[in-house]
Parts: C-alpha cells; sequence; structure tokens
C-alpha cells in the first residue's frame, strides 16, 4: 500500500541542514563538468583558422567590436525587476504568518500595495513596458 | 581499520562520505540519461506532429540517437573566438550545467528520497533559477559577436520579468500549504491537487516557466530568423552540449516542480492502482514535458513587444490580484492553519517551542559544523 503520512512537522533543525554533503554535492557537479570539458578538449579535433575563429556575422569579417550601446530598455526592465522581487520578498513571509498577524497584517499589506500600485500606474503610463510607440 | 599500512582514522566519517558520494551519483546519473532520452522524445513528438519519421537509425527506433550525438559533440572541435574573453566564455556554459544539477538536489521524488530537506526548499530552487541569468548574460558578453550580445540581452530580460508571476503565482501555495518545504506541499495535498482550486495561478504558473526555460512560443533568444541562434551563437562542441543539457534540465527541474506545487506530486491518481510514489511523479512529470513539447510544435513564435507586455501587463497584475482573492476568501471562511490569533499568542507559542532561543543555537551549529568540515578536509 501506498503510505500517506501526513503532517512529518519538519521544525526546523540545524543538523539537517547537511553542510559536508552540501559541499559534497557541489564539489562533484563542479568535477562531472570539469572532466567533460577536459574529455572533449583531449579527444576534439583542433584545426583552427583565422576566418574560423573570427565572430559570426554573415560570412563577413566582423567590421567592429560586438560591446556597443544597447537600448535603455534592458536597464529599466531590470531596475522592475527588483521593485516588485522586494514586494515578493514582503509577500512570501506575510503569507506565511498571516494567522498570527490576522487583519492588521492584512490592512498593512493592503496599504503597501496601493503605494505600490501608485508606481506601477506611473510606471505603465510612462511607458516604460511598451517596447513599440505606436504614434 | 588498516589499509595498506596506512591506519584510517574516523572510518565511519568516510564510510558516510563514501554513501553520500554514491547518492549524489545516483541523483545525477539518472538524470543525464533522462535527459538524453527527453531530447529524443522530443524530435520524435516533432517529427510525428509534422508527420516524420524523426530519428529512426541509430539503435531501434532512434533510441540511442542521443547518446550518438553526445559522442559526436565531443569530438568536435572546441572554437574559441578571437576576441573573445576566455575564462568568461568557458565559465558560463559549465555554470549552466552545474546549475541544472545542482537545484535537483533539492527536489522531493517521493516522501522518503530527498537529498537535501530543509524547511526552505522552494526559495532555495527559486535562487537557483534565477542565478541562470547570469549564464546566459556572460555566455552572450563573453562570445562578442552582435548576435549573441542582443540575444543575451533579450533573453535575460524576458527571463527576469517572467521569474516575477513566477514568483509571485508561488505565494497561493505558501498559503494554502502553510509551508515552504516542497515534501509538506505535497503532504498538503493529501485531499485534492492544487491544480483546480488555483487553477488560474496554475495555468499562469505554466505558461511562465515556458518563458523562464526560453521554450517556444516564447524561445525569442533562439529567433533564428532574426538573431541565428542567440546567445550561444559562438558556442560549438561540448560547450554547446552543456546549455544545451543544462536548458533540457531544467524544462525537466520545472516540469517536476510544476507538479509538485499544483499536481498533487506522489499522489496517486487512481486508489485502486497501488504502485510506488516514484511512479506517480514521474508519470505526471511527464505529461507536463510532454506539454511544453506539444507546445512548442502548435504554437508560432510571440513578437518581443507581445512577450514583454504579457508579462508585465497581464500576469503580474493578474497573479497578484489572484492572491489577494485567495486571502480574502481564506479570511472569509476563517480557512487559516491556525493555533494563535494574535501577535500576542504567536509570540507566547515560539517561546514555549523554543523557537525565538533556538535561532541563537543555530548559528553556533553552524560555525561548529564549519569547524569540523575544516578540521576533517585540511
Amino acid at each position: 500500500m501506498i503510505q500517506r503520512v501526513v503532517g512529518s512537522n519538519p521544525t526546523f533543525d540545524p543538523m539537517n541542514l547537511k553542510i559536508i554533503e552540501l559541499l559534497i554535492f557541489t564539489v562533484i557537479n563542479c568535477l562531472i563538468v570539469t572532466v567533460l570539458l577536459g574529455l572533449s578538449s583531449v579527444f576534439s579535433q583542433k584545426n583552427p583558422s583565422s576566418e574560423k575563429l573570427a565572430a559570426y556575422e554573415c560570412g563577413f569579417e566582423p567590421f567592429s567590436d560586438a560591446r556597443k550601446n544597447f537600448d535603455i530598455h534592458f536597464y529599466v526592465v531590470a531596475i522592475l525587476f527588483i521593485i516588485f522581487d522586494i514586494e515578493i520578498v514582503f509577500l512570501v513571509p506575510w503569507v506565511l504568518t498571516l494567522s498570527a498577524t490576522g487583519l492588521f497584517g492584512f490592512y498593512i499589506i493592503m496599504f503597501f500595495l496601493f503605494l505600490f500600485l501608485l508606481g506601477f500606474i506611473y510606471e505603465w503610463k510612462s511607458g516604460i513596458i511598451d517596447w513599440v510607440w505606436y504614434s | 581499520m588498516t589499509f595498506f599500512n596506512f591506519e584510517i582514522q574516523n572510518w565511519n566519517l568516510y564510510k558516510n562520505i563514501l554513501c553520500t558520494i554514491l547518492l549524489i551519483l545516483n541523483n545525477i546519473v539518472p538524470l543525464l540519461i533522462c535527459i538524453a532520452f527527453f531530447t529524443v522524445a522530443e524530435r520524435k513528438i516533432l517529427a510525428s506532429l509534422q508527420r516524420r519519421f524523426g530519428p529512426n537509425r541509430v539503435g531501434y527506433w532512434g533510441l540511442l540517437q542521443a547518446f550518438a550525438d553526445g559522442f559526436k559533440l565531443i569530438n568536435k572541435e572546441i572554437i574559441l573566438p578571437t576576441k573573445s574573453n576566455v575564462y568568461l566564455y568557458f565559465f558560463a556554459p559549465m555554470l549552466a550545467l552545474f546549475l541544472s544539477f545542482f537545484s535537483w538536489g533539492f527536489i522531493p521524488l517521493s516522501s522518503t528520497s530527498l537529498f537535501f530537506n530543509d524547511e526552505y526548499n522552494t526559495l532555495i530552487i527559486l535562487a537557483i533559477s534565477s542565478l541562470n541569468v547570469y549564464t546566459i548574460i556572460i555566455a552572450g558578453w563573453a562570445s562578442n559577436s552582435k548576435y549573441s550580445f542582443l540575444g543575451g540581452l533579450r533573453s535575460s530580460a524576458q527571463m527576469i520579468s517572467y521569474e516575477v508571476s513566477i514568483s509571485i503565482c508561488l505565494v497561493p501555495v505558501f498559503l494554502n500549504s502553510n509551508s515552504l518545504n516542497l515534501s509538506e506541499i505535497v503532504n498538503s495535498q493529501i485531499n485534492g491537487w492544487f491544480f483546480w482550486p488555483l487553477l488560474p495561478v496554475a495555468v499562469i504558473f505554466f505558461i511562465s516557466i515556458i518563458a523562464e526555460t526560453n521554450r517556444a512560443p516564447f524561445d525569442l533568444p533562439e529567433a533564428e530568423a532574426e538573431l541565428v541562434a542567440g546567445f550561444n551563437l559562438e558556442y560549438s562542441s561540448i560547450v554547446f552540449a552543456f546549455f544545451f543539457l543544462g536548458e533540457y534540465g531544467n524544462i525537466l527541474l520545472m516540469s517536476t516542480f510544476f507538479t509538485i506545487l499544483f499536481l498533487g506530486g506522489w499522489w496517486p491518481l487512481f486508489d485502486w492502482l497501488t504502485l510506488s510514489p516514484i511512479f506517480w511523479i514521474s508519470i505526471k512529470t511527464l505529461f507536463c514535458c510532454f506539454l511544453f513539447i506539444l507546445i512548442r510544435g502548435s504554437l508560432p513564435r510571440y513578437r518581443y513587444d507581445q512577450l514583454m507586455y504579457i508579462g508585465w501587463k497581464t500576469f503580474l497584475p493578474v497573479s497578484l490580484s489572484f492572491l489577494f482573492f485567495y486571502v480574502t476568501i481564506f479570511f472569509l471562511f476563517n480557512a487559516l492553519k491556525t493555533d494563535f490569533y494574535n501577535f500576542e499568542d504567536f509570540y507566547n507559542l515560539c517561546l514555549n517551542q523554543n523557537l525565538i532561543n533556538s535561532q541563537i543555537d543555530i548559528n553556533l551549529n553552524e560555525l561548529y559544523s564549519i569547524k569540523n568540515i575544516i578540521k576533517y578536509f585540511f
């Protein structure tokens, strides 16, 4: 029969962290990756030429360095991500202790989200998220 | 215990370490085989969607195709572009494979087979999956090619923006299960999957994990028509295989994550069938993987502005409002799992169960164990 054991109740046990095992786990993972790379570098063909090693640019020699200016949008998206991530950092512990904080905590988070909503509306209206401007 | 005149002290420790190494290999080797067969399955399913045969030469029905591809990739030349940053160029794919292996240590496949069982499984998996952005942006920058640079930028922005909706979709699950531990989350689904009560959240989560793993219809970084191959354009041979393995490992990981969170994990589909829990979780995971491939085979690619529009203007507000919908329902029906109703009771409960004082003990124990590590290894 399938075991249906409910409520093992994992209280926080510091010895359960298994730091040595975690260390071994990381080391073995690193080892597997490096061994695969080493195997390939031993067995692979080596036949380089200057045109083969040039960066791909539709058959031409690369015109210029690739590290140039890029669209500010990507940067703004990263900033937005940080703001929303902080919001999640607040939401997760709030949800887990909801029974303790009760309606008081609910109203506080609601106030927080109201402030957040103002920012979101500003961000929406300023057209940061629109990647194409229809004018 | 002596071994060739060499006295082995604390034999038990070495035995434990050997056991953990075997356990880890027991975790990783099946994963590699699983990824190999998953790639074959994808090619076969895509082929049958387009009325082709797919690979059918190597082994029976082309089953060994993935291994043949692997050996071929190992034999191919590693091309290092002249203007690239050598260390970062090799670091990115290695990190990609490492991360996809590493996060599998925290996934429970049954109530007993969890390698690292701690309270914050879900948060650790989220953290590791968010590190995947670095592999893509490092790969795109280090190979110093215009196409890979653009592909890296695009794909990192995409992964970042869908990560927000993924983590917001997780919060209702935490609310329902009242825990961050994955096996606890599965245990709390004993009376029914979270998929049906949390249906809109589950659907948003599934679409977001497709976008997070850079799969079609959200495979903008690999848009062949515009960006040739995206961030891994300059990669060849085993270094490309690292990205490939990492991506498919992430797909498997995310579909397992989805089954654990929403599809009831290892609880059986039918009560009258007595099979092992591993069987049930793998059946559900296989179904999710099949959905991934089916969606890839049947839907056209999104435009980039549409992708960003869905991520920020649809999924984010909708998932956030559904979270508050569920919270208000919990308040309305008094469904919160409680032994306490205010701050004071909560504090007293913590004091009684030594939760507050134990914080100090945790730090001490950590220090103690780090000391142990230094003592044993150096």
